[in-house]
Order: C-alpha cells, then structure tokens, then sequence
C-alpha cells in the first residue's frame, strides 16, 4: 500500500477518534503498550486508587504548545511535568495523572508515537503512572495538532504546610536555578524567527528535587514553579499575597550566557519568560544556605542561587537592584511576550 | 564596556550637572526608553538631569487613522493581515486588530517583513497585507521584501506604507518650541542606517547637540556624559559614542534599497499633523504592492482616545503621570492609547518600571 498523508497507516485520521476498531486499534498499538502500568492495564471506566494516609491535592492543565516538539522536550513531556510540579510545589508526592489526548486529524502517526514516548519517560522520571485517560480525534482546524489535558492526585507529605501565609520579612527567595530557557526555546523555535541557538527547554518534573528539599528539615514557607508569567510572576503573587515586598538582586540571576544574549536580541526580560524545569522556593533566612546547597547536589538544582528577601516596605512592590547599582520595579507581564519591532 | 566605565561615566555625569541648571535631554528612541528604566541607570541620575522620552516608538507614533484603516482592511475578505506584534492591540474606532482577529479577520503577527512575502508566495489565494510601519530600522527591511515579492513575481503581496523618518520628527519639535529641549540621545538602531551625519540639520540649525548613543549601561551614560559636556562648553555638535555599530555616513546598501522602493512625502503623525517631508510613500514604479490604492483605503483622521494623552507624551510635553487616565483607566491589561500598548511605548515603561502598581 502506497503511504500518503491520508492514509491510515501513516496519520491520524477522523475515524480513529471514533470509538471504532481504527480507535481499539490506535491505543491497543500506540499508546497502551507505552504507558502500561498495574493503574492503568485494567482499562475500566475509570482507575481505582490505593487510599493513602495524607491530604489529597489535586490539579489540572492544559498545554497546547506550538511547535509540538522542541529542543529538550515536546508538548508530551511539558503535560507530565506540569502537573507533576503543581503537585510537587505544593508539598505533594503525585500519585496518579490522567491523560487526555486531543489529536487533529492529520497528525503523523509518527509524531503521536514520539509524543506518547516522551509521556512515558517523563512520567517514569516523576514516578508516577498515567492511570486513565481518553483520546478525542477533531477535523482539522487551526492546523495544531495535539493539545493535551493531564490532572494529578498526590498526597501531601506529612507536617507540609506550605502557603504564601507563611511568609515572614527577612525570608529569603531561592531560585532552583538558570531562567527563562523554556520560553525561549520555544520563541525561537517558532516560525520565521530565525534564530539558531543551542537553546533548549528546561522541561523536568522537579518531585524529586523538592522532596530533597523538603527532606533538609528546613523552614520553607513556600514554593511556586514561574511557568508562565515567569518569574516576575511569582514574585508579584508573594508580594500581593503578603502585602510585603520582595527586593531581587539581578546580580545573582542565573542566567547562561546564551540566556542572557537571546533575551537581549528579543528585547525580552528573562524574568518574565516561562520555565518549566524550576522552581522560586521562600525559605527563612537562618535556612537559606542549607536549602540552597541542598539544591545545588541535585541534578536539577546546580545552578540555584538566592535571589533576594522579603522586605516589610511598603506599597508592596518587587524591586530590583540592578547589575549597575540602579533600582527599578519588576512587573508581572501581561499576555503574550513579542520581541519587539525596532 | 566594563563596570569600571560606567561608574567613571556616572561620576563625570554627576559633576558636569554640579556647574548646570536644570537641562532637559530627549531620548528620541523607545528602546533607549525602556534601556534606561529597565538598566536603572534613571534612579541614579542626579536631579537637575532630567530625560525626556521623543517621538521614537513606531506604534506610538501612527496616526489613529492608519489604525483604523488597517482594521478596515482586516475586516474584507479573503484578506490576511500581517504586522508586527505591537500593533495588534492598539485601539481604533471600532477596537484594535486584535478584537477584529477575534471576530474572525486573519491577522498574523509576523516578526520581519519576509515573513509577509513568504505566507504570501505559500497562500496565492490570500491577499497578504504587510503593515508597514517604523523608522529607518524597518523600512530597508520592508524595501527588501517588496523586492522580493517582486522578483518571485507574487499580485497578491502589498503594504500599507506608514514609514517615518526620525530627524524630521526632531526638528519639528524644536520648530515647535513648546518644551525645552537642550540636547537629543540619538537613537542607536536608526543611525546604524542612516548614519551620524544625518543629524546635521538639528545642529545647525538648531544648536543642539546630538549624541549617537547605543545601548548597553555603560553606553548610554557616555552619551549622557557627552551631551552634557557640550551643554556645559556651549557646544553643539554631533558626537558618536556608539560608533562601534554607526558610521558617519550609515549603511548605504540599506538606504539604497530604501530610495529605490520610498520616496519621501508629507506623513500623519499621531497629534503633530502632517509632518512635510517626514515619512515614505512607495515610488510610481511599485503602486502595484501599494495596499492603498490596491484596496482603495484612505488614512482618516487623527484623534486621540477621549481623555488620552499620548499625542503629548510621544512629544514630551507630558510626561505618563500627567495624564488622569495613566494607570487607573489605561493599563497594559486595557490599554486605551498606543503609548501603553507599545513595548517601547513612555506610558508602557513608566508603568512597568518606574511607578508603584495600582493598589487594588
């Protein structure tokens, strides 16, 4: 048989979202055998858990990334470590993820495969199983592909009560290291851009960095991943949930050099670009080296640095000091980043 | 340049301004705008220093009736719009671009004019329209793709033709005479194309002095420096601090491909009018890709947003905080003038980095 873009063999068609034999065979073929797991090989109506001891803490995204795949990761590895990292920030240890596939029609059966690939090694890397989920195929529209929907169950660890409540003047404000590599990556990557660079995403699921965090015995009070909004975001939520403000020395920003250079090209601050791979961490000031050498042992976490304390100044803002000895505010963004004009 | 310069630029800065009255600088450029907040270097100037954002951001400085003739357009069928990402949330008479892309007009954010050419060699059953707006840093670009298009033969790529010219814009506000203007940072980007010698006019016709500045920190205090210096002696004169990227006399490939697609002509500038001499028009022999007679648009009236101040601030005669809409009504999140819209935009700046966030 002749492959063409329409056949069957070689991209997802309507016919395989439709409950049908084409659909049996879609999962029985692509998408099963690489996610099994004792959760999900029962394939009920729904996936029955263990009861566990803690709180449950549950969460939802949705990622609808363009391009599909970039360097460091694809929109499979982005869905698991979403959601893996909402769970993890929050004190939980994930316990079950579901798994919503929505394809368009003409998807390459090959991409769908390496997407599925990349869920499944990201899931094991995080140590948690896909328990359930779905798969929808749509009529072609927009020309995007897939788009995902993940939702996590985890339990929280016992004694973590970790909120923005908690957070005391003094407190200092560690970053688990380099910024803004994931939203670049994917700025550059987009069409007509242009750009080469050794860029990649920093797409990890960081459970297992913030439980050897949370294992220090240190007084954290508090941990947010700066996706997007980046990291001005997350400091903008603790100054406008403390009523407090956050003082940032841009100094010790970790940024690599390719960063720092792109950015600057795009007329972009690494601040307000999105991570994927980190997370801001608020932890008392008699802590702070503990936690960050904690995090610099950690595959993950060798480029954390302190970035700044919790100041009782008021109105509550983030400011910066700059590398030249300035001083300005940091803003959260507001809608999408473009690299300017001129 | 090494923080050792900068702080020696600092220093030298902080004593010239011990033996002047109160100057005020125009930084003509909105990158040198945002450059300057974003870098600090405005909370360590002394204060009888005081910088003044110009007329330098191309958003900014669009007439609302482009704005709304681009709408127009955006709205006829089987047209694509292309522009540059800016512009998409600059409001009109009947809401921005980006509320017609809502209602379903097709409107690309495109990042060169290339891109244009390129979606329309790709679409032959779309019209592509490129909106065409900026100074001398993208109107070569802009040059360079029509002859592209043409050269690929394409008759469904055209541009709405909205360029502007930078000293023109200058000298009309020292013409104008309205705000004290003692000397110009002179945009990096622009002169790196049209070259430091094309100051000339400003300095001898108006005695002021003009300093091509870049953009790193330590940069733009040098060119603060200098233009402070001459101020100090009763100089003006055109000096380059930036000439590791400007030449005296610019990037002639650039301004040759400009010249051979624009010819200048008068040009509507939000709230100055119409500026002799002061934009581009496509030349005769391209009227093929012009998306104004190709679609039989016309550029209405000017008008500010009830209440909007931009047409003042884009010529320093009011500064964000002057303005009752700036920060309570006008926000980046609802942004009622193109000043606030604009990443380079005064309003947009201040706003960022510069005035505590609205309590809410």
């Amino acid at each position: 048989m002749t492959a063409t873009l329409s056949s069957p063999e070689e991209c997802v068609v309507l016919a395989h979202g439709g409950g049908g034999q084409l659909t049996s065979r879609l999962l029985a073929e692509r998408v099963l055998p690489v996610l099994a797991n004792p959760l999900l090989n029962p394939l009920g109506d729904s996936a029955v858990l263990e009861p566990v001891r803690g709180r449950l803490v549950f969460t939802t995204d949705a990622f609808v990334v363009q391009p599909l795949e970039f360097p460091g990761g694809d929109i499979g590895r982005l869905a698991v470590c979403g959601t893996v990292n909402d769970l993890a920030v929050m004190g939980a240890i994930p316990r079950a993820l579901s798994l919503a596939l929505i394809i368009e029609e003409g998807l390459p059966l090959a991409t769908l495969d390496r997407v599925v690939a990349s869920i499944a090694t990201a899931a094991r890397e995080a140590g948690v199983p896909i328990a359930t989920g779905d798969t929808k195929v749509i009529e072609r529209r927009g020309g995007d592909g897939l788009m995902i929907t993940t939702a996590g169950v985890g339990e929280l660890a016992y004694g973590v009560d970790w909120s923005i409540n908690r957070i005391a003047p003094g407190d200092r404000i560690l970053i688990t290291g380099g910024l803004a590599e994931h939203g670049l990556t994917i700025m550059t990557q987009r069409e007509g851009m242009g750009i080469e660079s050794d860029l990649r995403s920093d797409a990890a699921p960081l459970i297992d960095l913030v439980t050897a965090l949370r294992r220090t015995g240190a007084a954290i009070r508090f941990m947010r991943d700066p996706t997007r909004g980046g990291v001005a975001g997350v400091l903008n939520d603790i100054a406008e949930g403390t009523r407090l403000s956050v003082h940032v020395q841009e100094a010790a920003l970790p940024l690599t050099p390719v960063v720092r250079h792109t950015a600057e090209l795009l007329g972009l601050d690494p601040l307000t670009v999105a991570n994927e791979g980190k997370c801001v961490v608020v932890v008392a000031a008699s802590d702070a080296q503990r936690v960050l050498q904690a995090c610099q042992a950690h595959p993950l976490g060798r480029s954390a640095a302190l970035i700044g304390e919790v100041v009782d100044a008021s109105p509550p803002l983030v400011e910066l000091q700059t590398a030249v000895g300035g001083a300005r505010i940091v803003q959260r963004p507001y809608g999408e980043e473009l690299p300017r004009i001129c | 340049m090494t923080a050792a310069a900068f702080d020696e630029h600092l220093d030298a800065i902080k004593e010239i301004a011990t033996r002047l009255p109160a100057v005020q600088l125009m930084e003509v450029c909105g990158t040198h705008t945002v450059a300057l907040f974003r870098t600090g270097i405005k909370s360590l100037l002394p204060a009888n220093v005081r910088l003044l954002s110009g007329p330098g951001c191309p958003v900014c400085v669009t007439s609302q009736g482009y704005i709304d003739a681009a709408c127009t357009l955006a709205r006829r069928d089987g047209v694509t719009v292309c522009t540059y990402g800016d512009m998409v949330r600059v409001p009109g008479r009947g809401g921005s671009l980006e509320v017609q892309r809502a209602r379903g007009a097709r409107i690309r954010v495109v990042y060169s004019a290339r891109d244009a050419v390129h979606l329309a060699a790709k679409s032959p059953e779309l019209q592509v329209v490129f909106l065409a707006v900026g100074f001398e840093t993208t109107a070569p670009a802009t040059a360079a793709a029509l002859l592209e298009a043409e050269s690929l033969g394409l008759k469904n790529f055209s541009v709405l033709a909205a360029h502007k010219l930078v000293v023109p814009a200058m000298e009309v506000l020292l013409a104008d005479g309205d705000v004290p203007i003692d000397g110009f940072i002179c945009p990096g980007h622009v002169s790196v194309i049209i070259g430091a010698e094309a100051y000339q006019p400003v300095v001898s016709r108006y005695h002021k002095p003009c300093v091509v500045t870049g953009f790193e920190p330590a940069g733009m205090l040098a060119g603060i420096a200098a233009v402070l210096r001459q101020i100090a002696a009763g100089d003006a004169r055109i000096e380059n601090v930036y000439s590791v990227a400007v030449t005296p006399g610019g990037n002639r490939v650039a301004l040759d491909v400009m010249d051979r697609v624009f010819e200048p002509a008068p040009a509507r500038w939000r709230a100055m009018g119409e500026l002799p001499a002061s934009g581009l028009r496509l030349r005769p022999a391209y009227a093929a890709f012009d998306a104004w007679r190709r679609f039989d648009l016309t550029e209405g009236d000017d008008y500010d947003p009830p209440g909007c101040r931009c047409g003042e601030v884009i010529q320093g005669k009011s500064q964000p905080a002057d303005c009752a809409l700036f920060a309570t009504a006008c926000t980046p999140l609802n942004p009622i003038g193109p000043c606030m819209v604009s990443s380079e935009g005064t309003c947009a700046a201040w706003y960022k980095y510069h005035r505590p966030p609205v309590e809410v």
